[in-house]
């Protein structure tokens, strides 16, 4: 169950999304995300549109892969964008009566439906291309960087980022375990698939307390071992693989910046 | 080198609940360049003597110094547990990095080294270990013993004078077993590291230069490997094992059988028995 | 009886991940038998024996359990799982309640037992891993490494099965816990007569000591099957597959080499302490 996470699901590459910083790649992805939430038009969601079939492009990373992040929140798009469709109040284009209630078909309801299902699957695709092209280590330490200038204000940037490693690092351990302590305790007669809710997750007990014993002796050793490898937190601390930003990043950024700006224009000025 | 002087351990020391003495008094001396495997079965104190020295436990009662630095002063923690690295017995448990070189790397940088020095320490020390190849695995795709190697390259890495394996096979099967024993063989023998083997088993006892054998806190024998391990009725009591060979030999002897008590191996043994039986073979 | 008829494995098949545990496995194993299945990390035997219960149905070919076919979609597989009892390796990281008491009755109590009835097999199983009375009532986390691990074994005992297959039941256990490991695993052979009890080992000599029949698997096929004798009169078929012989039997091959006359069946101290007082008694009699 563990195993279809989508962290860690990078698909190994040398394209030049792989290639890019992961500081600067984040950025580039919250400014994405900011672009796709203040553009309505046609047109803006057009060049939108171009713009992230050439990434998905240039990634290297199959269309599948990119459909296959999108299918776990597709009742989610279906659901809000019927809910947009028929809820929303305006010039009606269709209306019909079932069973004696009437539903109507507007048009506002149907552009903003239109707009919700596209914000939300461009969305969806732009953080799975982040996740795609970047090795999860890399994501960690991206984060630790970002946040750095607010350990002024007390944020601790490097034990987050040590906890989402240890989580990346320990998530296989975990689902192996969860694994054979599930068959072991079928061997004893436990059930895991019969029943309704309730009795399912009573059944749960006998794999979650050795899952939990299990975790904290591991977090002990674990804790043991770091600290006989003079772990002392992030002050002092050096890094083997620096991320340095490079002339290529900042093409890439520039590339990005003047992306973003023709689809702000296409948005606010195609319109008048 | 490791040195004790009187050293106890008692959990719960000073607390209202029962106290529970698991070091009594240790006197040991542990020489620079030396393989000692510590020997004793469950419970007989052997890890927690590990954990004293490289300043994980701290004695309750005495001392322990390393390469003269006492375990108790609390500056020189982190000097201590970069002089005597550690390796501990659940390979899963003890590896932080998600990618093979990332946990090369862990130490090096907790130490704050630069980064192009790290680089060259975590080539070198996959290369001691021969894991080269797995640099960028994830250790989750590594059999047992290649992580007990990785986690021996994690603690090389802070290029240590001491190595201290606290039941570094206990979870591995014979290859693994073999393939961990072979590499800490390596670097006593080539790169002059002073080894602490913890273990149960006999058979990697034996090929140290000497064994400490615990038991109830105390130490009950201290020699070669041939030394302990002829004393098959007092190993025997202590819950622990000889070789065959050196059974068959001990059986022989009570026969009557004049054969030497210490043989370790099957080709000692054979001469032994060869030279016994003389001219019966062909 | 087992039975296991051209039996293969594939994980994940029709994955791109697929990958083959098991090469047509034939194998049948009476009522009352003990045997040891011995082979490196990956050789399949982890795979092997959980196709025993049912945890695992074969890819290929068939296996019966007393006359019963797992592969048979009609078959229910909890009654496979009550008459062959499986402790996986570590079996006391699956512990969970809060006494060992109630930990054993686990079992029994999935089978919808009275009170009374799980009560006597909480005590029977107790017995028969060698847990004491006063062990009963404690958390299983105050107990020592080997006491936990028979605990976990009294839970699948109590379940009353008619075979018993442990996954490397003394790994990890000093040689202490694994002498009273291996005690239990022949006294339950000794009082159990039609009990089959087949048990994963990396260990020739621990091997030597208990196992009627001795299955050497190696990368997913059955390498050697025979009785301990003759697995272990074969030392260099099994170093050709990295296991090792018993100490005890290298040796009687090397004396055999050198021409003394020794009898074959030499694995275990007894037999080679036997041999060798029987030469030298020769010797001083000629």
């Amino acid at each position: 169950m563990l195993r279809d996470v989508v962290i860690g699901q990078y698909v190994p590459g040398k394209s030049p999304l792989h290639r890019m910083n992961p500081p600067l790649k984040m950025i580039l992805m919250i400014a994405y995300i900011a672009v796709l939430f203040v553009i309505k038009s046609a047109a803006a969601y057009a060049l939108f549109t171009v713009c992230a079939v050439t990434l998905i492009m240039i990634s290297g990373v199959s269309v599948g892969m990119i459909l296959k992040g999108i299918k776990p929140i597709l009742y989610i798009v279906i659901f809000t964008a019927l809910l947009n469709i028929f809820m929303t109040t305006g010039e009606v284009m269709w209306s019909a009566s079932v069973f004696g209630l009437t539903l109507r078909i507007t048009k506002e309801g149907v552009t903003a439906g239109a707009l919700l299902t596209a914000r939300l699957i461009y969305l969806v695709t732009g953080t799975s291309l982040l996740t795609l092209t970047t090795p999860p280590l890399q994501l960690t330490d991206g984060i630790e960087r970002l946040l750095k200038p607010l350990n002024k204000i007390k944020v601790p940037s490097h034990e987050i980022a040590m906890m989402m490693t240890i989580a990346i690092r320990f998530i296989p351990t975990f689902s192996e375990e969860a694994d054979k302590i599930k068959k072991a305790q079928t061997a004893r007669g436990a059930d895991f698939e019969s029943g309704g809710l309730i009795k399912r997750a009573r059944a749960m007990t006998p794999l979650l307390v050795p899952l939990f014993i299990s975790a904290f002796r591991r977090a002990d050793e674990l804790a043991e071992a770091m600290e006989a490898r003079c772990y002392r937190g992030g002050g002092n601390r050096t890094k083997m693989k620096e991320q340095h930003i490079t002339a290529f990043d900042i093409k890439a950024a520039v590339i990005f910046v003047l992306a973003a700006v023709l689809i702000l224009l296409a948005e606010f000025w195609i319109e008048i | 080198m490791i040195e004790t002087k009187n050293l106890s351990h008692s959990y719960r020391a000073g607390s209202a609940e029962q106290e529970k003495k698991v070091l009594k008094g240790l006197n040991l001396k542990i020489e620079k360049g030396s393989f000692t495997a510590v020997l004793g079965r469950n419970g007989s104190g052997k890890s927690t003597l590990a954990k004293h020295f490289n300043a994980m436990l701290l004695p309750t009662g005495g001392k322990v110094y390393i390469n003269g630095m006492d375990t108790l002063d609390e500056k020189s923690v982190f000097d201590i547990r970069r002089t005597a690295g550690m390796v501990f017995q659940n390979p899963d448990n003890q590896m932080v990095a998600a990618i093979v070189e990332d946990e090369v790397a862990f130490a090096p940088e907790n130490l704050g080294v630069e980064p192009k020095e790290i680089r060259s320490r975590v080539r070198e020390c996959l290369e001691t270990v021969n894991m080269t190849k797995y640099a960028e695995t994830a250790p989750s795709k590594l059999s047992g013993g290649q992580k007990q190697r990785v986690a021996i390259a994690a603690v090389l890495a802070m290029k240590p004078e001491i190595l201290i394996l606290d039941e570094p096979t206990a979870m591995l099967d014979p290859m693994g077993r073999s393939e961990v024993i072979k590499t800490v063989k390596k670097l006593n023998k080539e790169q002059g590291i002073t080894v602490v083997l913890i273990t149960h088993y006999m058979e990697e006892a034996a090929a140290a230069d000497r064994v400490v054998v615990m038991d109830g806190g105390s130490i009950a024998l201290d020699g070669t490997p041939k030394q302990v391990f002829s004393n098959v009725e007092m190993i025997k009591a202590l819950g622990l094992d000889v070789p065959q060979v050196t059974l068959l030999a001990y059986e022989l002897n009570k026969a009557g059988i004049d054969i030497a008590a210490d043989v370790l191996t099957v080709d000692e043994c054979f001469t032994e028995l060869a030279g016994l039986l003389g001219g019966n073979g062909k | 009886m087992i039975k296991a008829e051209h039996v293969g494995y594939i994980y994940q098949k029709g994955t791109p991940f697929e990958h083959r545990a098991l090469y047509d496995i034939n194998l049948e194993i009476a009522d009352g038998t003990l045997a040891a299945v011995i082979g490196h990390t990956g050789s399949g035997k982890s795979t092997l024996i959980q196709h025993f219960n049912a945890l695992i149905k074969p890819t290929e070919g068939r296996v019966i359990i007393d006359g019963t076919d797992i592969t048979n979609p009609k078959t229910d597989l909890r009654l496979i799982r009550r008459a062959v009892g499986l402790v996986f390796q570590y079996p006391e990281h699956q512990l969970f309640e809060e006494t060992v008491y109630k930990d054993i009755a686990f079992g029994p109590a999935t089978m919808g037992l009275d009170k009374a009835e799980i009560d006597e097999r909480v005590r029977l199983g107790a017995r028969l891993a060698g847990l004491r009375e006063e062990h009963l009532q404690r958390s299983p986390f105050e107990l020592s490494g080997g006491q936990k691990r028979r605990a976990a074994i009294a839970g699948v005992l109590a379940m009353e099965p008619k075979a018993l297959i442990l996954d490397e039941p003394t790994a990890g256990l000093d040689p202490k816990g694994r002498d009273a490991m291996l005690s239990v695993i022949k006294k339950l052979h000794e009082e159990n007569k039609d009990m089959i009890i087949i048990f994963v080992s990396h260990s020739m000599e621990e091997v030597a000591g208990i196992a009627e029949r001795v299955i050497v698997m190696n990368e997913g096929r059955v390498e050697i099957d025979g009785t301990a004798e003759e697995v272990f009169a074969n030392a260099e078929r099994l170093r050709r597959i990295g296991l090792n012989a018993p100490q005890m039997a290298l040796l009687a091959d090397k004396l055999r080499a050198a021409g003394y006359d020794l009898p074959e069946n030499i694995y275990t101290v007894e037999q080679a302490a036997a041999a060798v007082k029987k030469l030298i008694g020769g010797n001083t009699g000629a």
